[in-house]
C-alpha cells in the first residue's frame, strides 16, 4: 500500500510541473506586456516597472523565479488589484468556493448513488426509465443553462428562494447554487451507479447472499454497494474538475464572491498574474484530489495495488 | 439495416437538420437583420402578428434573426473545432498505434498526463492572453477535444496493424506513410464518425461556456452561449430572451448526444448481432 501510494505521489509531480510550465509559458507568450495600457509611460518609468516585476529577465530565469516562489506559496503580486498578492486574493476567495463545492459534491453523491441504486433494483420499470431520462437530460444540458432557468422559476416567478447572493443572508441563498452545481453530477453518478449496480447484482456472491435468505436492502448494503462504488469512485476526479468549472459559472450567475468569480474578473481584466495563479491553483487542486482518489481506490480495491 | 431504421438517429437527426435549415434560411428570409437597432421596439415580447416571433432584445434587435445567427456560429465553431480535434486525434492515435512499442507507450503516457489537466482553464487562459478571434476559438477547442479520439484511434490501429492485408502491403514494399493513409485510415472511418458526433456537443459546450462568460464570440456577432448570457440579464422582464436560446441550446446538445449514441449502436457490430 505504501509503495503504491508513493508511486502515485511521484507520478503526480511531472503532471503538476507540466501544468505550471505550460500555463506560465502561455501567459508569457502573450503579445505585449501586462502594463501596455492606453496611456503611454515614459521609457525610464516603464523600465523601472519592468525591473520591479522582473520582466527584464530572461524567460527561463523568470520561470525559475516563479517556481521558487511557488514552493513557498508565493504566486507574485496581482497586476490589477494594487497592494494584494495573488496568494492573498486566492486565500480570501477560496473558502467560500470550497464550501459550495463540498456541499454540491456531498449532495451529488448521496442523491446520485441512491437514485442509481433504486433504478438498478427496479430495472426496466417506469421509475427506472424516468431516472435514466432525467439523467440523460442532466448530462446534456450545461450548468449555465440550468442555473438561469432555475433562478427564473424559483426566484423570479415563484419567489421561493433568493435569486442572488447579496439579496439574502440566510442559508436559503446556498440552496439554488448548490443544487445547480450538483445536478449534472447527480445525473452522471446515477447513471454510473445504475450500470455497475446491475452488473454487481448479477454476480455469484450476490446470488449466494440472497440464497442465504438476506433481504434486498441487506444484500445491497453489505455486499453490493462497495464493489458497485468503484466506477463512481474513479469518476470522482472528473467530477471534481467539473464542479470547479461549474462553480465559475454558478458564482458568476448568483453573484457569489468566490474564487470562480475572481477568476472571470481577472480574465476579463487581463490580470495576468492573478489568472495564472488561479489556473495553477486549480490545476494543483485537481491533481491533488485525483491523487487522493487514486490512493483511496487502492485502499478499497486491492487488485489495483498489485498491477 | 439502414441508418434510418434506428429511431434515435432518425428523430435527433431530423431535429438537427430542421434547426440547421432554419438557421441557414431564416436570416435570409426574414426582413430584419441582426445588427439594426430600433429603440422604439426594445424588449418586445414574441408575437406572431408583428413578424417578430422571438421578440426583440434590449437594443431593439430582432431576436429571431440573432438566434438563427447564433445557431449558425455555434454549429460552425462546433464543426470546425471537431475537425481540428479529428485531424490531431487521428494522426496522433494512428501513429502511436502503428509504430507501437516504446514510442506508443511514451505517446500514451503523455495523453494520460494531459487528461489530468483542467483544460477549460487553459482555454480561458488562452482567451485572456491572445486576441479573441474566431480562429483561436476553433483551435483552442479543437486542441482540448482530441484526447478521446487519439485513444480510440490508437486502439483500433493497434488491432488493424496485425491484420494480413497490412502484412501484404508491407511485403510488397509499400511505405509506412502510404500504409497509414491507404490501408489503415479507411478502416478507421466508422469509429471516427461515431466519435466526431460525440465531440461536436463537447465543442458546443466549450464554445457556449466561453461565450457565456464573455470570453468567446464578441458583439455584434453572437452565439447561443452569448444569447443565453444576454438573456440572463433581461430575464426579469423578458423571460423569452433567456428561455428561447437556452432551450434551443439544450435541444441541440441532447440531439447530438442521442445521434452519437444511435450511431455507436449502428456501427457497433456486437450490438446489432
Amino acid at each position: 500500500m505504501l509503495r503504491y501510494t508513493l508511486l502515485r505521489v511521484l507520478g503526480a509531480i511531472p503532471t503538476l510541473l507540466l501544468v505550471i510550465v505550460l500555463a506560465f509559458l502561455m501567459v508569457h507568450a502573450a503579445p505585449g506586456g501586462p502594463f501596455d495600457d492606453e496611456r503611454v509611460l515614459p521609457a525610464d518609468v516603464e523600465a523601472n516597472i519592468a525591473r520591479a516585476y522582473h520582466l527584464d529577465e530572461s524567460l527561463p530565469k523568470q520561470l525559475l523565479r516563479y517556481l521558487g516562489g511557488l514552493v513557498q506559496g508565493d504566486l507574485g503580486p496581482s497586476y490589477r488589484y494594487r497592494d494584494y498578492t495573488v496568494s492573498e486574493l486566492i486565500g480570501a476567495a477560496f473558502p467560500l468556493s470550497l464550501k459550495l463545492g463540498a456541499m454540491a459534491m456531498a449532495l451529488a453523491i448521496v442523491v446520485g448513488v441512491s437514485a442509481g441504486t433504486v433504478a438498478a433494483l427496479q430495472q426496466g420499470t417506469y421509475l427506472d426509465r424516468t431516472v435514466m431520462a432525467f439523467s440523460m437530460t442532466g448530462i446534456s444540458i450545461p450548468v449555465f443553462v440550468v442555473a438561469p432557468v432555475l433562478v427564473l422559476f424559483f426566484a423570479v416567478k415563484l419567489q421561493w428562494l433568493p435569486a442572488g447572493w447579496s439579496s439574502s443572508t440566510g442559508a436559503s441563498r446556498m440552496v439554488l447554487p448548490v443544487i445547480t452545481l450538483a445536478l449534472p453530477q447527480i445525473a452522471y453518478i446515477a447513471r454510473l451507479t445504475r450500470a455497475s449496480m446491475i452488473d454487481v447484482l448479477g454476480r455469484d456472491f450476490v446470488r449466494t447472499a440472497r440464497a442465504q435468505g438476506l433481504g434486498t436492502l441487506t444484500v445491497v448494503r453489505l455486499h453490493a454497494l462497495k464493489p458497485a462504488m468503484l466506477p463512481v469512485l474513479s469518476y470522482m476526479g472528473p467530477a471534481i474538475a467539473a464542479i470547479l468549472t461549474g462553480s465559475v459559472v454558478v458564482e458568476e450567475i448568483f453573484g457569489i464572491p468566490g474564487l470562480g468569480q475572481f477568476f472571470i474578473r481577472a480574465a476579463l481584466n487581463r490580470d495576468y498574474t492573478l489568472v495564472l495563479g488561479i489556473v495553477v491553483f486549480y490545476a494543483a487542486l485537481i491533481v491533488l484530489l485525483n491523487l487522493i482518489v487514486d490512493v483511496l481506490y487502492g485502499a478499497i480495491d486491492p487488485r489495483v495495488r498489485y498491477r | 439495416m439502414s441508418l434510418l431504421d434506428n429511431r434515435s438517429i432518425r428523430v435527433s437527426g431530423g431535429i438537427l437538420l430542421t434547426i440547421a435549415v432554419c438557421a441557414l434560411a431564416g436570416p435570409w428570409i426574414s426582413p430584419q437583420d441582426y445588427l439594426t437597432m430600433d429603440f422604439d421596439r426594445q424588449l418586445m415580447s414574441p408575437t406572431m402578428t408583428g413578424g417578430q416571433i422571438f421578440g426583440t432584445d434590449d437594443l431593439g434587435r430582432d431576436l429571431f434573426v440573432r438566434t438563427m445567427l447564433g445557431i449558425r456560429v455555434t454549429l460552425l465553431v462546433a464543426v470546425v473545432a471537431s475537425a481540428v480535434s479529428l485531424v490531431i486525434g487521428v494522426a496522433y492515435g494512428a501513429i502511436a498505434g502503428f509504430v507501437g512499442g516504446r514510442v506508443d507507450a511514451a505517446m500514451m503516457r503523455f495523453v494520460d498526463t494531459l487528461y489530468a489537466l483542467p483544460f477549460i482553464f487553459f482555454v480561458i487562459l488562452l482567451m485572456v492572453v491572445f486576441e479573441r478571434n474566431f480562429l483561436l476559438i476553433f483551435v483552442a477547442i479543437g486542441a482540448v477535444n482530441w484526447l478521446d479520439m487519439a485513444r480510440i484511434v490508437r486502439g483500433q490501429t493497434l488491432s488493424l496493424r496485425e491484420r494480413e492485408f497490412v502484412d501484404a502491403a508491407r511485403l510488397t514494399g509499400v511505405s509506412t506513410a502510404r500504409i497509414l493513409l491507404r490501408h489503415i485510415a479507411p478502416n478507421l472511418i466508422g469509429i471516427v464518425v461515431v466519435y466526431v458526433t460525440l465531440t461536436i456537443p463537447q465543442a458546443i459546450l466549450v464554445e457556449s461556456f466561453l461565450s457565456f462568460l464573455g470570453l468567446g464570440i464578441q458583439e455584434p456577432q453572437t452565439s447561443l452561449g452569448a444569447l443565453v448570457d444576454a438573456g440572463v440579464n433581461q430575464m426579469e422582464g423578458a423571460s423569452w430572451s433567456l428561455l428561447i436560446p437556452a432551450s434551443l441550446l439544450a435541444l441541440i446538445l441532447l440531439c447530438f448526444n442521442f445521434l452519437g449514441d444511435g450511431l455507436r449502436d449502428f456501427f457497433d457490430v456486437r450490438h446489432t448481432n
